[in-house]
């Protein structure tokens, strides 16, 4: 059984049919990068996936180790090991980082039957992944997110995500807004969570994110759709030729130069 | 509506956990308000002549305003007219004698507060809080009262206060907030029963928080009480206040009256958890509180500090106040105010700055939440001799659901050019986005709206004495559930 299997997955926002039937299956331990032209559909596949409400599912199922995923609330989904990095990382004032990690980890562990962890236990657990992080106490004692800079806000992600030890880690746009240092920083910390039982589900726009998390699938969605699927290496012709090249007959629309380049492409 | 707000609206059934009726024996009086009330009230509290005189003295004053239909009108709450002759103005847990302990307390009333989670045995009592519970009209104990006395520390009820130490009483009473100040302070002038009474003297600082927790139990009668705190030169106290009531289908009126005194040096921190029955979901019954709070930073470097949380009540009119008149003293509020369903609040605070380099700090937190409609009315005065005062003002609201309503009316005065005053404002709406991202984390829907708002809140929370501030979050969230949609 696959950890996730998405099928003919259909999704509207405001009436407008913004996902046109995916299909992708995941299996435990793969690495899957999606890469797309903007406004194509990555973060709201990334989103549906976490359960957020405002996506109506006109079609398709979805399940994550054979239970279906679409039937749950956002928290289940999280507590049943689905994890988003958002693209936008949202602040929440007065609310302590520290604090909220925890509540958030003994939440999910409440949820599995496991006994929740004190502070006192959940303190080393923090710092290693602190200084897996390579990140700063001192942000720490702030509110959530409250004023980090864009890079540090996605580098709190990842720790909250090393933290929570998820299944599913879905990254949208992890990358964007970090710096050379930090990127090397958060792949690292990507990579040290990569293991057999886990799966990954990253979308970027830069071919250099999969430098560092080299992914086993690449795949590329243009409007609604998985246009083409291949190995790491579609990622560099994609880079190379820009996602025009992917896009199918149908959907090239006005992209006259379209259809040939995609001939050529699908014979290299 | 989203169905994560349906989780959070379904919440909303909880009930009020405190709407319990104690059955107890009353000593009460006919119903309606003459001179024979005021009278018998005097009577049975066996005052003096000049507290009798001064009652009369307020009720003729409230009976002119009554006339003249003076009620204040200017809040942004709504009510039917109160019929005032509708209303018993004393009721009292019957007593055979006075009570040499707190064992010959009647146990069904000490039931009643360990089942409010304040037992009054000082055996089970939080060891550094001293506690007067006032059970409708009186006040039926006072804990830690012999400790207190080796220090000169006075804590009593009201009604004690005016036989053991008229003095005080005579000096103080009505010198912060006269009868003539509102139509609501007449009334109480003129039928209050009993309340606290604390007196701090020169130098001491107060070791343990003192504390008043007022119940209402009886029905069709209003609870008036009036508290009096006195720091003396150098001292230091913090007080709390604590209330419930029973669910009751009809309004009942709660008109109290507090004034603080604070001389040269002295600091007093006031604290309030306000959790009067707010009314059921459809805005029926609950209590009006319509209450005057007052501090008069009298002496040089004196300071005073309200902090209130408000989540009862199905009205609530109250702006704790300050007079700066003491040169470099110091007047703060810090407040929460939660109206969830139909409840109304209209609160703020008043500074009025009359000593040189004064300082007043406000920070105002409103929560609305289903049809709640949430006030914040501020007024900062600065007067001409105020030279070098400073007012800082921040008053944020906070919307969930979108039924509710958040107003601001911030009114500034300025006589004295050298004065400096900031002001911040913010109204926020709980995004659905903010709510998103806790639930991903594994966090319920309750949960993660009860974190948010606690968040929103932490600047005022932090304010309160450490014991409370758990309790005022806990309380936040109960308060707050069934609250989005
Ligand atoms: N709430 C909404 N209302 C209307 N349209 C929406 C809403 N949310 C998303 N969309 C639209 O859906 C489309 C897909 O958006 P989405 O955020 O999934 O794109 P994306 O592939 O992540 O783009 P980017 O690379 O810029 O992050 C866009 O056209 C966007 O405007
Ligand atoms: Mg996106």
């Amino acid at each position: 059984m696959s950890l996730l299997e998405i099928k003919n997955l259909h999704v509207r926002v405001d009436g407008n049919e913004i996902l046109k039937g995916i299909d992708l299956t995941v299996n435990a331990g793969e690495v899957h990068s999606i890469m797309g032209p903007n406004g194509s559909g990555k973060s709201t596949l990334a989103q549906v996936l976490a359960r957020r409400d405002a996506y109506e599912i006109t079609d398709g199922s979805v399940t994550l180790d054979g239970k279906d995923l679409l039937a749950m609330k956002p928290e289940e989904a999280a507590c049943e090991g689905v994890f988003l990095a958002f693209q936008y990382p949202v602040e929440i004032p007065g609310i302590g980082n520290t604090y909220f990690l925890r509540s958030a980890l003994n939440a999910q562990r409440k949820y599995r039957g496991q006994e929740e962890m004190d502070a006192m236990d959940f303190l080393p657990l923090f710092r290693e992944k602190l200084a897996l992080l390579e990140m700063d106490d001192k942000l720490m004692s702030r509110s959530l997110n409250e004023g980090f800079s864009g890079g540090e806000k996605k580098r709190n992600e990842i720790l909250q995500m090393a933290i929570l030890e998820p299944k599913l880690a879905i990254l949208d746009e992890t990358d964007s807004g970090l710096d050379i240092d930090a990127l090397r920083i958060v792949a690292n910390g990507v990579n040290s969570l990569r293991n057999p039982e886990r799966a990954m589900l990253v979308v970027t726009h830069y071919q250099r994110l999969l430098n560092y998390i080299v992914p086993d699938f690449v795949h590329v969605l243009v409007d609604g759709r998985i246009v083409r699927s291949g190995g790491k290496e579609l990622a560099l012709e994609l880079e190379e030729k820009g996602y025009s090249w992917a896009e199918p007959e149908t959907a090239g629309v006005g992209a006259s130069a379209a259809p040939a380049l995609r001939r050529d492409g699908a014979r290299a | 509506m989203s169905t994560d707000m349906n989780v959070v609206h379904e919440l909303a059934s909880r009930e009020y956990e405190w709407g319990f009726v104690t059955e107890i024996e009353e000593d009460r009086i006919r119903k309606g308000l003459d001179e024979d009330v005021i009278r018998m009230i005097s009577a049975k509290k066996q005052e003096p002549g000049f507290m009798l005189e001064w009652r009369l003295n307020a009720y003729r004053y409230w009976v002119q305003q009554e006339r003249k239909q003076a009620e204040p009108r200017w809040a942004n709450v709504r009510f039917a007219p109160i019929d005032y002759q509708d209303i018993v103005y004393y009721s009292a847990p019957k007593q055979k004698k006075q009570l040499s302990s707190l064992d010959e307390l009647d146990p069904e009333i000490l039931r009643t507060y360990e089942k409010l989670g304040i037992p009054l045995a000082e055996q089970k009592l939080l060891a550094n809080v001293a506690v007067d519970a006032v059970f409708d009209s009186v006040s039926v104990a006072t804990t830690f009262k012999e400790k207190l006395a080796e220090i000169g520390v006075i804590f009593c009820s009201f009604s004690e206060a005016v036989q053991k130490h008229p003095e005080l009483v005579k000096k103080y009473l009505g010198s912060v907030v006269p009868h003539t100040d509102n139509f609501y302070a007449a009334l109480n002038a003129a039928v209050f029963s009993d309340g606290s009474f604390v007196y701090v003297p020169k130098g001491v600082r107060c070791p343990l928080e003192l504390s008043t927790y007022f119940r209402i139990n009886a029905q069709e009668t209003g609870q008036f009480e009036r508290t009096l705190i006195i720091a003396d030169e150098g001292s230091y106290v913090s007080y709390l206040e604590g209330c419930t009531a029973p669910v009751r289908d009809e309004n009942q009126l709660h008109a109290a009256v507090v004034e603080l005194v604070a001389l040269d040096n002295a600091q007093i921190r006031y604290s309030t958890v306000q959790n009067w029955y707010p009314g059921d979901k459809n805005g029926k019954g609950g209590i009006y509180n319509f209450v005057t709070k007052r501090g008069k930073c009298l002496g040089r470097n004196s300071k005073i500090s309200w902090t209130q949380v408000e989540t009862g009540s199905a009205i609530t009119w109250k702006y704790p106040s300050c007079i700066l008149q003491g040169d470099n003293s110091v007047g703060e509020f810090y407040s929460v105010a939660l109206t969830n369903n139909y409840q109304q609040a209209d609160t703020g605070t008043k500074m009025i700055h009359l000593g040189k380099n004064t300082k007043s700090t406000i920070v105002s937190k409103g929560i609305s939440a289903g049809h709640g409609q949430n006030t914040y009315r501020g007024m900062v005065k600065i007067l001409k001799g105020a030279e070098g005062a400073r007012n800082y003002t921040q008053c944020d609201s906070l919307l969930i659901g979108d039924k509710c309503g958040a107003h601001t009316f911030p009114y500034i005065e300025v006589k004295n050019s050298s004065a400096r005053m900031e002001h911040e404002a913010a109204t926020s709406k709980i995004g659905e986005d903010q709510l998103f991202y806790l639930q991903q984390r594994g966090l319920k829907t309750e949960d993660a709206v009860s974190m948010i708002v606690n968040g929103f809140c932490k600047q005022v929370f932090r304010e309160l004495p450490m014991e409370f501030a758990v309790e005022a979050q806990k309380l936040l969230s109960v308060s707050l559930e069934g609250s989005v949609g």
